[in-house]
């Protein structure tokens, strides 16, 4: 059985210390613009969450100076990390990440690693969720994996965002649940994959609520079930009576498989303690604010902050877990 | 159907709102000066005003930024014929004819037509939105990776075989192409190929770098080459030039008619513009009697893609709206814009926030209306450019060049990179090798190559795939007879001149 | 290398070696694309085919048309001139100047460079005076630096001397 506890663990533990010790008065403040370095494309959950991020700094005048938003999406995220891990010791710089922090080095031999750069905070956590198109018969996880199981090898059809990273992560860890094959198909962003699952090009998706829930809304798409071990506490109505705590977890279902994708904050190295703080302290004001609220209803993100010594060890669990993931998955460079 | 119409007049009544209108002058202004402006693409424009926005009901703020979208759309066709740099990928192949015609002096003729064109695009595509906005959403859907590269490859084979270049020559330039956009990351395997531990060739060749370096910098070249001045220079700057071109413009009514279609067309389908603009180019050349001077400088030439361009941009906005899938770094920053606003893109915004939606397509009409106005007095101005002398404008060209490089990536390797398409423009078009198709294979080979490999993915393997549904069918049957047609064409030719003698 | 030999008129490089060596350029580069497809595999596996297997063909292709290309180069009139040497000076006068100043970017940022690539144009080949030409090299990168970096917030490179300002 698969269950990626280290996700798990550390979002039940850091749930609700989302208020964090106050730190004494940020004595540093930006001088200049601050890059907001994205290392996806325009459109996808970073870019959208970090462009969310610029937005509510500007609109709250959260910082003396302005935030610019720049995509650096080479080599599945690659190149924007390498910059920021090349830019030492500059303050005025700072990185959204997603999954791809552990699966780009992994998987393409990148040279870097998240201990490369210098952790601020953790945003949030992204949820997945099992998609399948409204117009097929399958209303439940059980019926679909039931399905599956009765069809050969490879009938069935997952569509997710890239390759070897999260969404094939997932599906790998989802074959192994229920001992069957599907055939992955990678497509290059998670909007497109909604719709592609609304055309009923692919027969099921992994996309975070986000991507979906617009479809949902309009009766196009069925969530199935979300792959974390509690269900999710958003009860506003979405369709019908059904709002995102209606979904079951897909390990009540009997697919036991977790996983949660960092929404996190990142530094170059070499920064001092007193700039880290500042952005700590920055991103605990966005918290508040009733736009980011929103934002984590409507994606029904799991909203844990974590910062400092925390952070770091949540990092490292979740690194060893990816490593474990890709190595199973066959997904690690070189092989 | 009917309904629609009501809920246009409604959405008239909001757009038409003093403060809108005033929203669309100012936004269709900033528009043009990001176009102008090299690394300033739509998507930045939009992205640097967003927040300024929030203040602002969601439909003046969603005028405003999209009218900066069609001033930007305007504004690059004005590098693109000025100096031969194209800001956007759908504005190259206005390039081929569009500053031939500025060096031949006529700058103001070639704006015109250009921005006529692109009005007559958008309006007649925001006219196909109002009709059948709902079964264009449908249709959209039907869209798998099949038909994906279905529509590539007929826009491939209705562009190729158009040149009079030695054909190995022209196959050469097209895999040049294709093998530059296969480098980076591989998407469907998520390998990196082709970088030999490069960490500056992780991200690929952008479309940007090569076209300004290939045509920006290699036009430069060429220039100082022939001498010194810049051959525009006599041009007398005559502002009655707008009313002399549109007196000649009716004549290429058939050339816009069939550009609107074919740019509709590929906008509903998830393609987009710059497909649109080389196919709908291609073909005006095949049909037109003028196509042999096509690329010395031909009216047509201009008002083809730029037709083409524009309705396809302006029908892609649909596909975005109902399923919430942006066409274009633009249209993902403006949906990331309505998010913050509290609205939801997908297929409920039509049913929830009509006032929005039909707000914004009556913005469409407006919009368009007062960016030519406001873009057409423009023309004296940006033609009389060219009357600068050479040796004033090229280091400043240069500057733009290197900018506008350096901005698509924040990545100063990119500017050398852009140098070295720049001397290997100049060689490649003194050696004959045309560069239509490279440019062409580096915008679409990336897209073409994933579509390919994921219908295969989905069919395990079988090419059946393509043959597998009337639409996919139809599609790649017209592609194949586009593709053989001079072939086929030739045999006709041959067999017509071989029977008098 | 900025002044080539100077000949006669009617000398210069020949067009038929200038196809030749732009042959040889893309033979070359299939070569690259070919070996750096091998590294990645370019069979057809189970699941449709490998990250190698198109640009394997494209660089066969570019190679299988360079020979194509350098055969007919060889065919081409040997008398025929690429450009006349007067006209090579003339390129070379805007390309050397040209690939310093993108050489130079990455070490002095983009405003210095500009400054002086239009100074040296305007002063050398365009002979105009000191007045003018200091309007323009001074004018153009102020004005990039107030609407893209002040108004539009795109950052653009910089070098020591911008860093000395404090911009």
């Amino acid at each position: 059985m698969n269950i990626f506890n280290a996700f798990g663990l550390g979002a039940i533990t850091a749930l609700g210390i989302t208020a964090m010790s106050l730190q004494p008065a940020a004595a540093w403040e930006p001088t200049k613009p601050v890059e907001f370095i994205v290392p996806a494309g325009t459109g996808g959950g970073a870019d959208q969450m970090a462009r969310t991020l610029q937005g509510i700094i500007a609109k709250h005048s959260l910082m003396s100076t302005q935030l610019v938003v720049i995509n650096k999406s080479g080599g599945a995220g690659g190149e924007g990390f390498l910059d920021v891990k090349n830019s030492k010791a500059n303050p005025h710089k700072i990185v959204i990440t997603l999954s791809n922090l552990f699966t780009t080095p992994l998987a393409t031999g990148i040279p870097f690693n998240w201990k490369d750069l210098t952790p601020v905070a953790m945003l949030a956590l992204d949820e997945f969720v099992l998609w399948v198109n409204a117009e097929k018969p399958y209303k439940t996880a059980q019926e679909y994996v039931t399905a599956i199981k009765a069809a050969p090898d490879g009938t069935f059809k997952m569509g997710g965002t890239g390759s070897k990273q999260e969404d094939q992560i997932i599906t790998v860890a989802f074959e192994k649940a229920i001992g069957k094959k599907l055939t992955y198909i990678p497509y290059k962003g998670g909007g497109e994959v909604a719709v592609q699952l609304v055309g009923g090009h692919v027969d099921s998706t992994v996309n975070n609520p986000i991507e979906a829930v617009s479809q949902w809304r309009g009766d196009k798409v069925r969530p199935l079930c979300v792959f974390d071990d509690k269900t999710l506490p958003y009860t506003d109505k979405i369709l019908g009576d059904l709002s995102w705590s209606s979904v079951p977890t897909c390990k009540s279902a009997g697919v036991d498989v977790e996983y949660l994708m960092l929404r996190g904050i990142f530094m170059p190295p070499g920064v001092s303690a007193e700039q880290v703080a500042y952005f700590v302290d920055l991103f605990k004001k966005v918290r508040e604010t009733p736009e980011w609220q929103q934002l984590m209803k409507d994606g029904a993100f799991n909203p844990t902050f974590m910062a400092g010594p925390e952070f770091v060890s949540w990092l490292e669990g979740s690194e060893k877990n990816h490593k474990a993931l890709m190595q199973e998955a066959g997904f690690i460079a070189g092989n | 159907m009917f309904d629609n119409f009501i809920n246009l007049y409604h959405g008239f009544a909001i757009a038409s709102d003093p403060f809108n209108i005033l929203l669309m002058a100012v936004g269709i202004l900033l528009g043009v000066i990001i176009g102008v402006l090299p690394g300033l693409g739509g998507a930045n424009g939009v992205a640097i005003l967003l927040p300024l926005t929030f203040s602002m009901s969601p439909t003046s703020a969603i005028i405003l930024l999209t009218c900066i979208y069609w001033g930007a759309l305007f504004g690059g066709a004005i590098t693109s014929v000025l100096f031969n740099i194209p800001g956007e990928p759908w504005s190259v192949a206005t390039t081929f004819d569009g500053h031939p015609m500025a060096r031949n002096g006529k700058a103001g003729e070639a704006l015109t037509a250009a921005f006529t064109s692109s009005f007559v695009g958008a309006f007649v595509a925001v006219i196909m939105i109002t009709l059948i906005a709902p079964l264009v959403a449908r249709f959209a859907l039907q869209f798998g990776p099949a038909e994906k590269f279905a529509v590539y490859f007929l826009a491939f084979a209705s562009f190729v075989g158009m040149s009079k270049e030695p054909p190995a020559k022209t196959i050469v330039s097209m895999m040049i192409g294709f093998a530059l956009a296969a480098v980076g990351l591989d998407m469907v395997t998520g390998q990196l190929r082709l970088t030999f531990g490069s960490e500056e060739l992780l991200n690929g060749f952008d479309f940007l770098i090569a076209v300004i370096g290939l045509f920006g910098i290699g036009e430069i070249l060429l220039t100082m080459e022939e001498g010194l001045e810049f051959r525009g220079k006599a041009a007398k700057i005559d502002p009655k030039v707008v009313l002399k071109t549109w007196a000649t413009l009716p004549r290429y009514w058939a050339t816009s008619l069939r550009s609107c279609i074919i740019g509709c067309w590929m906008g509903i389908t998830p393609a987009g513009a710059t497909p649109a603009s080389f196919m709908a180019y291609g073909i005006a050349k095949r049909v037109s009697k003028n196509g042999k001077n096509f690329g010395n400088g031909e009216i047509e030439g201009v008002i083809a893609p730029e037709t083409a361009a524009h309705a396809a941009g302006t029908s892609a906005m649909l596909p975005m709206l109902a399923l919430g899938v942006p066409g274009s770094p633009t249209a993902a920053v403006l949906l990331g814009g309505l998010l913050i606003w509290g609205l939801q893109p997908g297929p409920m915004l039509f049913v929830e926030q009509s006032e929005f939606v039909w707000g914004l397509i009556a913005s469409m009409y407006l919009g368009n209306v007062v960016g030519l106005l406001l873009v057409l007095t423009t023309v004296p101005l940006f033609a009389s450019i060219l009357r600068i002398p050479f040796s004033i404008i090229a280091p400043v060209i240069l500057v733009i060049c290197a900018i506008g490089a350096y901005t698509v990536n924040n990545n100063v390797f990119d500017v050398l990179m852009m140098m070295v398409f720049g001397v290997l423009g100049y060689l490649l078009k003194k050696t004959s090798y045309p560069l239509a198709p490279l440019v062409l294979a580096i915008v679409l080979g990336d897209s073409a190559e994933e579509a390919f490999r994921q219908s295969l993915l989905g069919s395990g393997g079988s090419l059946g795939v393509f043959f597998s549904n009337p639409l996919v069918s139809t599609i790649m049957v017209l592609g194949l007879v586009a593709g053989l047609w001079p072939l086929i064409s030739n045999a006709i030719g041959r067999f017509r001149v071989a029977q008098p003698a | 290398m900025a002044h080539p030999p100077h000949g006669a008129p009617g000398s210069g490089p020949t067009q038929r070696n200038a196809e030749l060596g732009t042959a040889l350029l893309t033979l070359l580069f299939g070569g690259i694309v070919i070996y750096g497809s091998l590294l990645v595999g370019v069979g057809w596996s189970s699941d449709g085919p490998q990250a190698g297997f198109f640009p394997f063909y494209v660089g066969l292709v570019i190679a299988g048309c360079s020979i194509i290309n350098l055969v007919q180069a060889l065919r081409v009139d040997p008398t025929e001139l690429f450009a006349e040497w007067g006209q090579m000076s003339q390129v070379l006068k805007v390309l050397i100047p040209a690939t310093i100043y993108v050489i130079l970017i990455p070490y002095l940022g983009i405003y210095v460079p500009s400054f002086l690539l239009i100074t040296l144009f305007m002063i050398w080949l365009g002979k105009y005076g000191w007045p003018l030409t200091l309007a323009v090299a001074i004018g153009v990168p102020v004005f990039f630096f107030l609407t893209l970096e002040r108004w539009f917030l795109i950052p653009l490179p910089k070098g020591p001397i911008e860093a000395m300002l404090g911009l």
